[in-house]
């Protein structure tokens, strides 16, 4: 696996281990970071969000665009303010739209370049939609 | 037309940065090309059997004559002087060197164009009725609204790796010229107790499983059209399959569901975000409309007697208004139709000299605005009726006045064999071939309506599952054959093409269309259209005629 990225910066790999969607349900201790799998629904942890601390979301291959939608439910619909990290497949390119669906967190694949990572990060200047941290376009046009 | 603000040109700015970038890197060997593709995909760019094929989008049919002027520049210095209207209202390149086409988007972004979203899984270029703003049989004008979704659907985070490709389709009148029954998603505007309502169809299409899409929302307000969508959107992209690509549309996923109860996720889903921040304002609604006012029309009788006159004179002039011209909301005013099908030129293509004269006339006659239909035509929707002689004489010079708009040999064509790799036969000899069997105008105009479609493969792109008479490349045992099937309309008494039986050689198509057209003429009663005929007749008598002679 490539760098995680997280906070604007590069840090060291395998910081938080976390625990699969059948193990967490299984233990005790919500406390947990866990991730799903792109075919494992976010509403399955929903009772839990407010002690999970980091949901890891999986990309299978970087064309599956399921995560995002799961990111944007966790922010958008839950609230949830923990960690949302994007595991799996991670490509550089699809950072900007990771981050506006809600992911803050990037554990980037073999041989992705991290510096180039933290450039992407940011992408364009507006948002038509709404996203995690802005309110559609239009909002601002008015 | 709807006009950029600072945020759009800024948008559209930024993404020529990005996707320089992103060239550059699959260049420099940085991005590999299997990622490399579904970048370029979502800007439109193919990689073709000869060359790249670079798609432009042009949002719901419109251009300015500034935008003609620009495409004709760029089809001359990157490409080799034509271009080609494509059946989702938007412009292909045939030639373009991917080392320039972020110079070709650095151009059109100049005048608000762009290739975002013309490809790729994510979804595509927003399409809608030709005639929107002028039609007689318009309830209200779609653009607005189409424009609404242009700009929520582009660089939408959540949806830009979906299971399939996603199209929307947006109609505001009587008669359907959008096709909204085979869409991903249809819309069609109502009025409910004189207000604005939508009623949305999802899980229409073509392609290799076509079905016409159902209602899944009736009487839906305004304000919450973004976030509606949206929850579809959201549906499919969660549970779409992406196990087998031929069953990853939303339409394969409406029907695993039943229609009424994917209606009841997508409400469930709705549920979560109706009201909240996505949903439209009145302000953005009007500032979006006031782009789309009547331009300052002259106050002009409808009755104009030197055009009557030159009517009974000339015959070519008459075949021209009685096939391309359509009756206009204005008094005084006409819409015409420029139908790109001149016989020995691929359906739908353009040159570069074209492109320039017909921005010409859309200044002189027509505001200054053209807009390019999915049956690869052009519409200069805003022409005086005393105008139409000097229009009609220059478009004779400029061998744009084919008088065959909707007749049989105005057929809608994909690019096919020639030039699309995913094809499994050439369309556009096809195309010609028919087009030289029925060169007989007066018998074209008697016999009337004909949608004719082909299309080089499954993929549909000639729409040949709603042409009246419709026609497939099929591949067998590496040689190119073509199926036959009739009965298709993609209007508003949409239905599907039903084959007719074995497919047939290249050389025996237009002989086929002869002997299908025999048989309409000879069951025909009045002025019937083929459709009609076929519909009450049923398709034993077709095919008996068609296969009769052929010992099989």
């Amino acid at each position: 696996m490539g760098d995680l990225i997280r906070g604007n910066a590069i840090r060291a790999e395998g910081d938080t281990e976390m625990l699969s969607l059948e193990a967490f349900l299984a233990g005790n201790d919500k406390a947990q970071a866990v991730w799903l799998d792109a075919d494992e629904e976010v509403e399955s942890i929903a009772d839990y969000l407010s002690e999970i601390p980091a949901v890891g979301l999986n990309f299978p291959a970087f064309s599956d665009g399921r995560p995002y939608s799961g990111a944007a439910i966790l922010r958008r619909h839950y609230h949830f303010a923990g960690e949302v990290r994007a595991i799996g497949d991670i490509r550089v390119d699809q950072l900007e739209q990771m981050v506006r669906c809600g992911f803050n967190a990037f554990h980037l694949a073999d041989g992705q370049n991290s510096d180039r990572a933290l450039e992407k990060l940011r992408g364009f200047s507006f948002s038509y939609q709404q996203t995690v941290d802005r309110e559609p376009l239009f909002r601002k046009r008015a | 037309m709807y006009v950029y603000d600072e945020y759009d040109q800024q948008m559209v700015d930024e993404r020529v940065v990005q996707y320089r970038d992103q060239t550059n890197r699959f260049l420099a060997g940085e991005l590999p090309a299997e990622e490399f593709q579904h970048l370029r995909l979502r800007n439109g760019l193919y990689i073709q059997r000869l060359a790249p094929m670079l798609r432009i989008a042009v949002p719901y049919g419109m251009l300015s004559t500034r935008q003609l002027r620009k495409l004709a520049h760029i089809t001359r210095h990157y490409d080799r002087g034509y271009a080609h209207f494509t059946t989702r209202q938007n412009i292909q390149l045939n030639w373009p060197k991917l080392e320039e086409v972020p110079d070709i988007l650095e151009e059109l972004a100049t005048v608000e164009m762009h290739a975002i979203q013309t490809s790729g899984n994510c979804i595509r270029n927003v399409t809608s009725d030709q005639y929107a703003g002028v039609a007689r049989d318009e309830i209200e004008d779609s653009r607005p609204w189409a424009e609404l979704i242009r700009q929520w659907s582009t660089f939408h985070p959540e949806f830009n790796w979906l299971p399939r490709k996603f199209k929307i389709a947006v109609t505001g009148a009587e008669g359907d010229r959008a096709a909204v029954q085979v869409h991903d998603i249809g819309v069609r505007i109502l009025r409910e107790d004189g207000q604005t309502r939508f009623e949305v169809l999802a899980g229409g299409g073509l392609g290799r499983t076509p079905v016409i899409g159902p209602v899944i929302r009736r009487y839906l307000e305004p304000k919450h059209l973004l976030t509606y969508l949206e929850a579809i959107l959201r549906v499919y992209n969660r549970y779409g399959r992406r196990d087998n690509k031929y069953k990853a549309r939303i339409k394969i996923l409406v029907r695993a569901m039943t229609p009424e109860v994917f209606a009841e996720k997508v409400e469930e889903e709705w549920a979560t975000l109706k009201d909240g921040p996505a949903t439209l304002i009145q302000e953005e609604i009007d500032r979006v409309r006031q782009h789309f006012t009547t331009p300052p029309y002259e106050t002009l009788d409808d009755h104009v007697p030197e055009v009557d006159d030159l009517l009974t004179d000339n015959s070519g002039f008459n075949n021209w208004v009685k096939q391309n011209i359509k009756p206009h909301k204005q008094p005084g005013y006409v819409i015409v139709n420029l139908a790109m099908k001149q016989t020995g030129i691929a359906p739908g293509d353009v040159t570069d000299e074209q492109l320039e004269i017909i921005a010409d006339l859309a200044d002189e006659y027509s505001f200054g605005e053209v807009r390019v239909t999915h049956e690869q035509n052009v519409t200069l929707a805003d022409v005086p009726k005393k105008s139409l002689h000097a229009l009609w004489s220059r478009l004779v010079d400029a061998d744009l006045a084919s008088p065959n708009l909707g007749l049989l040999t105005d057929i809608i064509c994909c690019p096919g064999g020639d030039y699309c790799s995913l094809a499994n036969a050439k369309s556009i000899p096809v195309a010609e071939a028919i087009q030289r069997q029925f060169e007989d105008l007066d018998y074209l105009h008697d016999l009337g309506e004909l949608a004719v479609n082909i299309s080089g493969c499954m993929n549909a792109c000639g729409h040949h599952h709603v042409g009246n008479i419709g026609i497939l490349g099929v591949d067998k045992k590496g040689r190119e054959f073509y199926q036959v099937s009739i009965g298709g309309s993609g209007h508003e008494d949409a239905s599907l093409a039903k084959i007719l039986g074995p497919s047939f050689a290249q050389k025996e198509v237009p002989l086929v269309i002869q002997k299908l057209v025999d048989v309409h003429l000879e069951h025909r009663e009045g002025e019937e259209r083929f459709i009609d005929t076929y519909r009450r007749l049923g398709i034993e008598p077709y095919k008996e005629a068609v296969y009769a002679s052929w010992e099989i």
